[in-house]
């Protein structure tokens, strides 16, 4: 069976790079895709994949990850006021990371517009969209 | 006594700034993006040998390989620089894929426990680097967190970043998709088999050490 475990923001805003790594290789693990709320900074990034790498073994085979994140590009006046109180208040809380074992997700599919996840589930391959 | 302090001070201080004249030149990038294959033709092209082999079975190349005193010239300028070739970076290694490319079990599971230890090395050797070529093919999607995380820890770091469009010698090659993913990056169009557009690489390369 298919689960879908969606992590709030707030679930990982006050946890150090090296927990929030931990909780989601945890969830991850335990053959759970995971809907997580805003993004991992670049280098929490690298080190889920440092991790991924040293996880694997005969029965994980790593991760899928796909970042949706709109930056807001070109924007002036008021518009730009905006967009950069709305990167100060909500910060890395912004977009949605979506992380799955590679067992289960065959390939998150990402451009500016959308976020797809290719699933393999019992043979048959399953589109899902997020956004 | 004296004499000999200096001698040493002298030679430690030319050592030091002949250490630092010296940059390291990281190639970085998703496997079978072609980093290897523009990596031997760096040395081809300056040193008249290869640095590594290439192959179609995806992380060919699974340990950190360094050339180093590669001296690149033109237009009276000199470039010197150590290259590091590294393996490509994944979020997945599944022993199985290489089954399907004809590799027997025993030697596909080394294969994917050397290619895991291949990516930690990659990412470890980030912080080391002066200045990263990330090799993409450009006949496949540009949009993916690979990509994305590696440019974003560059860009952290401060590192300057050449993104490279390989294989545009193949029909399916598309650089403006790159380019329209990486908007803020110089995309060069380059094919490191066929040593097209190698010129233009090389004098990014001045411009990027300067």
């Amino acid at each position: 069976m298919l689960t879908l475990q969606f992590i709030p923001y707030r679930e990982i805003e006050g946890l150090s790079s090296a927990k929030r790594i931990a909780k989601l290789m945890k969830v991850v693990k335990e053959n759970k895709i995971i809907l997580l709320q805003g993004r991992l900074k670049s280098d929490e990034e690298a080190e889920l994949i440092r991790k991924t790498m040293e996880e694997i073994d005969d029965k994980f085979k790593g991760i899928e990850l796909g970042v949706y994140y709109s930056e807001p590009k070109n924007e002036i006046g008021f518009k730009k006021l905006r967009a950069f109180l709305r990167n100060v208040l909500l910060g890395e809380s912004e977009g949605i990371t979506i992380i799955g074992p590679a067992s289960i997700v065959k390939e998150i599919k990402q451009d500016p517009d959308k976020i797809q996840l290719l699933i393999e589930e019992a043979g048959s391959k399953k589109k899902k969209k997020t956004r | 006594m004296v004499n000999a302090f200096t001698r040493f001070m002298q030679s430690f201080l030319k050592a030091f700034f002949k250490k630092k004249k010296q940059f390291k030149l990281g190639l970085y990038g998703p496997p079978n993006g072609g980093k290897t294959t523009l990596a031997n033709r760096i040395c081809q092209d300056w040193l008249g040998e290869d640095l590594g082999t290439v192959s179609n079975i995806p992380h060919e190349t699974r340990e950190i390989q360094i050339k180093e005193q590669v001296v690149i010239k033109s237009k009276g300028r000199e470039l010197k620089f150590s290259l590091v070739d590294t393996p490509g970076i994944a979020t997945k290694i599944d022993y199985e894929d290489f089954l399907k490319l004809g590799l027997k079990e025993k030697v596909a599971k080394q294969r994917a426990k050397e290619a895991t230890k291949g990516v930690i090395d990659a990412i470890k050797w980030l912080d080391d680097m002066d200045i990263v070529i990330v090799v993409l093919d450009s006949t496949k999607d540009p949009y993916s967190q690979v990509n994305i995380t590696i440019i974003g820890n560059l860009e952290a770091r401060n590192i300057p970043v050449l993104i490279v469009a390989n294989k545009i010698d193949l029909k399916k090659s598309n650089i403006k998709k790159i380019q329209a993913a990486f908007p803020q990056y110089t995309v060069l169009g380059i094919s490191a088999k066929y040593a097209r557009n190698t010129e233009d690489f090389y004098e990014m390369l001045f411009k990027l050490a300067k």
